[in-house]
């Protein structure tokens, strides 16, 4: 599976176009974490806990839009977006979209 | 009297080690932003044409940073008078090439050789009281280019 977010792939040509897959994580923070956080705002500096609960949930979304490509037989995600929004507080959704295409 | 003193103390903690933090993070970031000079990272969209032998691969980089009290407490002051807010100027722009850094470390630690097509997201993922901003995430991310 090739994932791209150029909208083309240098010497591949597109076969096939299947439109938008996607995939969404909704995370909330958990209290160990936040208590962190709330010292970390005093001192300053990075965030290691949330650095990595958004790259885990960043990771699944992208699994799950992974999995719709393969069931609908792509072989291939181009143009990949990621977005990440605050639905409400201490909750992120994490959001991947991108092209189902087959490749030569 | 009691919260003056807590207050003065959170004040002098931010500004101590908030201080420390930023001074160590930017040595770092200019260490290694030395080291990975070897993979360009660039925002064009159009990969080089006329070398088709290349594997090419998603590659991220993110980090979450937050602002020490100090800085958040300056830049309170801003809003009052308005003008350029130094104090969030400098966390944006660590956050910025900590999130490039890592997304090119994941590029070199598979053998590419350029990283394509970068695209960044910030968020702002968790607000403090008010509306301050407590701290924000950035996410780089691009093609990376391995020939293969």
């Amino acid at each position: 599976m090739i994932v791209s977010n150029l909208e083309v792939i240098p010497g591949k040509r597109i076969q096939k176009h299947f439109g938008l897959v996607q995939g969404s994580s909704v995370r909330a923070k958990h209290i160990g974490r936040d208590l962190m956080a709330g010292l970390k705002n005093i001192f300053g500096g990075e965030l290691k806990g949330y650095t990595e609960l958004l790259q885990e949930s960043r990771e699944e979304a992208y699994e799950r839009m992974l999995q719709e490509a393969r069931s609908i037989g792509a072989n291939a995600v181009l143009n990949v977006r990621f977005s990440t929004s605050s639905i409400a507080a201490g909750a992120a959704e994490l959001y991947v979209y991108g092209t189902a295409v087959i490749l030569e | 009297m009691s919260d003056l003193i807590i207050f003065i103390t959170l004040l002098a903690l931010g500004y101590g080690f908030g201080r420390y933090a930023e001074k160590r993070h930017y040595a770092s970031i200019r260490k290694r932003e030395m080291q990975l000079r070897n993979v360009p990272a660039i925002a064009s969209r159009i990969p080089p044409y006329g070398e088709p032998n290349f594997d090419s691969q998603l590659v991220t980089g993110n980090v979450v940073i937050s602002v020490d009290y100090f800085k958040r407490f300056i830049a309170n002051l801003r809003n009052l008078f308005g003008g350029r807010v130094t104090s969030y100027e400098t966390l944006l722009d660590r956050a910025r090439r900590e999130a490039i850094l890592r997304m090119k470390r994941k590029a070199n630690d598979m053998g590419a050789t350029m990283v394509f097509n970068i695209k960044m997201e910030t968020a702002s993922i968790h607000k403090g009281q008010g509306n301050n901003i407590g701290s924000i995430e950035v996410l780089a991310y691009g093609t990376a280019l391995i020939p293969n």
